[in-house]
């Protein structure tokens, strides 16, 4: 088991294994997407009351999801890195940064569009919003942490700080809509026992966001490799493996 | 299908097809965006090993 674990930790095992593991994410995630959108667009039946516009909802939800389930998994490592020293898990928070800003800048936007024909505003300052957008801010100042040290090693532990003290703004977002009176509506899926939404309205969300979380093992894979070659660039194995 | 009908979106035809089509731009910007972050790397790692 740990030696498995520190083969898995090497960089020149984990930056072939990523290489393996890439294309199953990447090709049921496009299949799976691509169902879901023709789903949610075509066969969900029309909403009583939001009729196609909460077709949004498809889109929506699922990024609004991977902002926060990326953000978990980027402090997370960051922990593993802070705590074991593992550059491995560092790189991996690193890379986790930029897709998650880009979800977080689509659940925002897409939620923006839902907002103006439901609510009538673009914005409007409640809880959820202000923290979905403090989430943003979080990615982009980590990235920005990042980029303003030269050395990779400080950078590692001073961005790794910002990220697990970040974390408590997760929480914070997913139960603003019960802690304070919000505009957004409380949720209405992740009610396992009875959700609050027909069945056939479900499986095209499901589907969603089960093919962004492969879309986002894609996309984590290549920019680790990158990451693994850049922090690796003067290793032996490197050499060799030409 | 009536692919008009379709088209019109029951008249939020703007705000459905704009979101649609931001989250295709994300998705295909993450996807251009993980590409170019492993293959420069790739790159720059075959250049040096050339030297």
């Amino acid at each position: 088991m740990w030696l498995w674990l520190h083969k898995l930790g090497s960089p020149p095992h984990a930056y072939r294994l990523l290489g393996k593991m890439a294309p199953w994410f990447g090709w049921p995630a496009l299949a799976l997407i691509l169902i879901a959108t023709y789903w949610g667009l075509v066969e969900a039946p029309r909403d009583y009351q939001q009729g196609d516009a909460f077709r949004i909802l498809y889109v929506h939800a699922p990024s609004a999801w991977m902002s926060m389930f990326i953000y978990v998994v980027m402090a997370v490592a960051a922990g593993i890195g802070m705590v074991w020293r593992i550059k491995l898990a560092h790189a991996a928070a690193a890379a986790c940064a930029p897709i998650g800003a880009s979800f977080t800048f689509l659940a925002l936007a897409t939620g923006s569009i839902w907002g103006k024909p439901m609510w009538g505003t673009w914005w409007v300052w409640d809880a959820r919003l202000t923290s979905e957008l403090i989430l943003l801010f979080l990615y982009l100042g980590y990235m920005a942490l990042r980029s303003s040290f030269d050395d990779p090693q400080r950078a590692d532990r001073a961005s790794a700080v910002l990220a697990i003290v970040g974390v408590i703004n997760v929480p914070i977002i997913h139960y603003s809509v019960e802690w304070w009176t919000t505009l957004h509506q409380p949720a209405s899926v992740t009610k396992l026992d009875k959700p609050s939404i027909a069945i056939e309205m479900l499986y095209p969300l499901f589907l969603m966001i089960i093919g962004f979380q492969l879309y986002f093992g894609w996309a984590i894979s290549r920019r680790l490799r990158g990451e693994i070659l850049r922090r690796e660039r003067n290793a032996k194995w490197l050499k060799e493996s030409r | 299908m009536d692919l008009q009908e379709f088209v019109r979106m029951g008249g939020y035809a703007g705000y459905v097809w704009t979101a649609y089509g931001l989250t295709a731009l994300v998705l295909a910007w993450n996807w251009w965006a993980a590409r170019r972050c492993e293959s420069a790397e790739q790159l720059s790692a075959q250049r040096r090993s050339a030297d």
